[in-house]
């Protein structure tokens, strides 16, 4: 078995690429996609955690958040489609309407 | 799991991580992000959490990445031209994302984190146990975690309707003030 | 030691006050619509009314055992912790010469006032507001406590102001109104520092008191610097309210008020209240010997100075304001130097005399239509014979002729003020004296004498007033001959009586050096008598002297008409920098910029700052997931941090 270090470091460097994604990338799709990434580096932690630890509890937590990520991706692609139907952009910057 | 097994996987990862950060086409990026999820859940099954594993593979892989394809397709999207702006941000994000994995790095590197392992229980991470801990101890976030799917549900149905005549000249409007400023 | 007398019979001292009162809330709600007829009677009418209460209850002071009073509680006023002040009245021989003075002749002038005011149609309001002054002026002196007194003395200075600006539609006599309220409030504040010191210094020793003769009874917890301190104080309030150096500038501008108000306000009563305090507190006085000197001083060098100003001024009642001040100045000398009685015997005398002047004043200025420049004058005594022959007679008064009643009290000034050491005030005294015989007889001269220069269209005009007004004339010559019988020179006939008529009020004078009394006399009344001589020369004799004299003395003679320029003084170095203060400092200086500024720029700075800070609401979330990631870098370094420890 791995040593749980290796694990967490994996999980960390995923969860990194992710942040890195959300602040790099301008479209908003693959900004989502960069969430994804770091919900499943999360993830990852929790099961390695609960498993090494010997409880259930890391792949119950596991298991709730995939659900509410799925609920989560369906609501957001659904907000996509209704800003692009209106704007007919994906990008970041024309997407400022909530500033001063 | 072997600790070759291990390294591949992580490797894999990692590599279709950046994938997924680095590439031009949004397909390309979704295709290098299914890639990913797909190596967590053999990892996932290498920790003796089964269940979840496939879960991750058949929800995430099957259904949300799916989903996002589906959105590609109908926004049209294609590769991103040129350079998408924004320096600056570039810059300092990737200078903070930098700082960051190195302080997490530091936190779980260091030795503290060893864990005395003795070997699962037998029936760890079957569907059993799950149930058994989902239905007692988180019995109340299941309940709420259902009502949250359901208002996702309509949530998702009200965002995503067509708009009638009136909202389309409106947005229109707004795509105008938008542009002009 | 003094006892009181206080039972039901002394519930009628409130008449004298009572009477006064209801002529005020007559003439003020009724007045006008009433008529001209029913004011004329009501106005005087209280007044009279009020002498006669007043006569009463001096003749029962004089009845009851010497040093005893009348009181009569009015009600309780102020009670705070042990500090308890009434509302209450007192006479003793004192407050008694003061209310028959007072009341007396308050009510011949106001009987004169009819017939002064014959033809303005503002009657209703001037009856009020003489009535007023004579309830103030009463409230003053009928006072048993200084706080009270202080109200009589605000009151009488608010109807000083009224009264001056009578004819309010002139700018200048309102000005001239606000002058003189604004000088006596600058005595005013002094007056309440030296009422607080009193009781700071009594309540020092326990005693919480500002009734006269309770402090009179503790005089002695009060040490030597408070009681100098307090008598400054308390004198300050005097310059101001008997015009003295330095608050005298109000009085010579007063004189656009009638000329009734003139001779009552501001020559028989409310310029004597200082004295009056004076000599009320005497028993404080006499425990600050500095204060007294200060007070006597003061009091010669403004007789010298207002004097020397009377000779030159063209104008018969400015001549008259002069005088007053002069003689005020006497006032102050005696009291000064210890001699109460006389101070206040002069007060008497003055009043009569200076009171009668004032009435003739106006009775040639009412038969010249206005007319009050006396070189504009001259040759009216066939004209108007009882105006000359009353007029003459004050004039013989206030010159201090034997036999006349000025004569007699300014005597006594100048004898206590030699005995008390005062020797370069008594020769000051002298010298205004004779000062003083000039002026007034050139007064006489220049209107009653040599020939004719009223201008031809008011000469038709020209008769005696009305008996209304001649009445009092009359009345108040007799005064002024016989008012000085009262208080001779020791060792004819009766002697100084009403020195000793007062004496348990205010003490027995003990003079320092000896002196003849005759002697002195002899000196002072040559002096007088000197004057009277050269203005003789200079207007009867010699015309064209003065005239001489004037252009050879150019600048002197200025400097005299110019009045020193005193007044354009104060308006340099208090008038002039407090508008500096006010406009420049105050106003644009802390009130706009600074407050203003603060208050305003607190405003700014938020708003500034506010948009400084709403540029970070970008609207892009990849800018706000940043931020997040500091964040997560912070809390991530503190559980490192943690582990680590």
């Amino acid at each position: 078995m791995p040593p749980l270090t290796y694990l967490m470091a994996l999980s960390a460097a995923i969860f990194a690429i992710g942040v890195l994604g959300f602040l790099t990338r301008r479209n908003i799709l693959v900004m989502f996609m960069s969430v994804e990434l770091m919900l499943n580096a999360v993830n990852l932690a929790f099961i390695s955690l609960g498993s090494r630890l010997g409880t259930m509890d890391g792949q119950v937590i596991v298991f709730f958040v995939m659900t509410v990520a799925a609920a989560e991706a369906a609501v957001g692609l659904a907000i996509i489609i209704s800003v692009f139907r209106g704007r007919e952009t994906v990008h970041a910057d024309d997407l400022t309407m909530l500033r001063w | 799991m072997p600790m070759a097994l291990f390294w591949f996987l992580a490797a894999v990862s990692l590599i279709s991580a950046l994938g997924v950060v680095l590439q031009r086409n949004p397909v390309h990026c979704l295709l290098a992000l299914i890639v990913t999820l797909l190596t967590i859940a053999v990892l996932f099954i290498g920790e003796d959490a089964i269940v979840v594993g496939f879960l991750q593979a058949i929800v995430y892989g099957g259904a949300i990445m799916v989903l996002f394809l589906f959105v590609i397709w109908l926004l049209n999207l294609g590769a991103e031209v040129g350079p998408t702006g924004h320096l600056a941000l570039k810059f300092f994000g990737t200078i903070a994302v930098a700082a960051m994995a190195a302080e997490l790095m530091g936190f779980v590197l260091p030795p503290h984190l060893q864990v005395k392992f003795a070997g699962h229980a037998a029936g760890y991470g079957s569907i059993d146990s799950l149930a058994q801990k989902l239905f007692s101890e988180y019995l109340v976030a299941f309940e709420v975690t259902s009502l949250l799917l359901l208002i996702a549900v309509v949530g998702a149905v009200a965002l995503a309707r067509r708009a009638s005549a009136s909202e389309l000249a409106e947005r229109a409007a707004a795509i105008a003030a938008q542009r002009a400023r | 030691m003094v006892t009181t007398v206080a039972n039901l019979e002394s519930s009628a001292l409130a008449l004298i006050l009572l009477f006064p009162a209801l002529g005020v809330l007559f003439n003020l709600f009724f007045g006008a619509r009433l008529g001209r007829r029913a004011v004329n009677i009501v106005g005087p009418g209280v007044m009279f009314l009020a002498f006669a209460a007043a006569t009463w209850a001096f003749v029962r002071v004089l009845a009851l055992p010497r040093g005893d009073a009348l009181t009569f509680t009015l009600w309780p006023w102020i009670e705070a912790g042990r500090f308890h002040v009434d509302f209450a009245l007192r006479v003793d021989a004192l407050s008694g010469v003061m209310i028959m003075i007072v009341t007396g002749i308050g009510a011949f002038i106001h009987l004169y006032s009819v017939g002064y005011m014959a033809h303005d149609d503002d009657f209703a309001r001037f009856f009020t507001y003489m009535n007023l002054f004579a309830l103030s002026m009463l409230i003053l002196v009928l006072a048993n406590n200084l706080l009270m007194m202080f109200v009589g003395w605000e009151g009488v200075g608010l109807c000083s102001y009224l009264l001056i600006g009578f004819w309010y539609t002139n700018p200048q006599y309102a000005y001239n109104g606000r002058k003189a309220f604004i000088f006596n409030r600058i005595g005013d504040a002094g007056f309440i520092l030296g009422m607080l010191t009193i009781v700071a210094a009594l309540a020092r020793g326990g005693v919480w008191t500002l009734d006269f003769t309770t402090i009179e009874a503790h005089a002695g917890l009060i040490t030597t610097g408070a009681a100098t301190a307090a008598c400054l104080l308390l004198f300050l309030g005097a310059t101001g309210k008997s015009a003295q150096i330095p608050l005298y500038v109000w009085l010579p501008d007063a004189m656009v008020g009638p000329t009734p108000v003139s001779a009552l306000i501001h020559a028989a009563t409310m310029v004597t209240a200082g004295v009056y305090m004076v000599a009320r507190l005497n028993f404080l006085f006499v425990l600050a010997p500095d204060a007294m000197a200060v007070v006597a001083t003061v009091g010669a060098l403004t007789a010298f100075f207002a004097g020397t100003i009377a000779i030159v001024q063209p104008d018969i009642k400015k001549v008259l304001a002069y005088s007053t001040i002069s003689q005020l100045g006497y006032m102050f000398l005696g009291v000064g130097s210890g001699a109460f009685a006389a101070g206040i015997f002069h007060v008497m005398t003055h009043a009569f005399f200076k009171g009668l002047l004032f009435l003739c004043a106006g009775s040639v200025i009412h038969a010249l239509g206005g007319e009050q420049d006396m070189t504009k004058m001259g040759a009216l005594r066939k004209h108007l014979p009882i105006t000359f022959w009353t007029m003459l007679i004050a004039t013989l008064a206030i010159a201090a002729v034997p036999g006349f009643s000025g004569y007699f009290s300014k005597d006594l000034i100048l004898e206590g003020a030699y005995e008390s050491g005062h020797v370069w005030l008594w020769a000051l005294g002298v010298l205004t004296a004779g000062i003083t015989g000039f002026y007034m007889f050139r007064l006489i001269f220049m209107t009653f004498f040599g020939e004719s220069r009223v201008a031809p269209d008011r000469l038709h005009h020209l008769h005696e007033p009305p008996p209304s007004m001649t009445i009092p004339l009359v009345v108040l010559a007799i005064a002024s001959i016989a008012g000085g019988w009262v208080g001779l020179t020791k060792g004819l006939l009766w002697g100084d009586a009403f020195a000793r008529f007062l004496a348990p009020v205010v003490g027995n004078f003990k003079p320092a050096v000896e002196a003849s009394a005759l002697g002195l006399s002899a000196v002072a009344t040559t002096a007088g008598m000197l004057g009277i001589l050269l203005a003789y020369i200079c207007y009867i004799r010699m015309p064209e002297l003065p005239a001489i004299i004037a252009r050879r003395a150019k600048s002197l003679y200025e400097l005299l008409m110019e009045k020193y320029y005193i007044d354009e003084f104060y308006n340099l170095i208090v008038t002039r920098p407090l508008f500096f203060v006010a406009t420049v400092i105050l106003n644009r200086g802390i009130d706009r910029f600074a407050i203003d500024g603060a208050v305003n720029g607190a405003g700014v700075t938020v708003q500034a700052g506010a948009q400084l800070a709403r540029r970070s609401e970008t609207g892009n979330v990849q800018h706000y997931a940043f931020v997040y990631v500091l964040g997560v870098i912070g809390v991530v370094a503190y559980f490192l941090y943690l582990v680590k420890h």
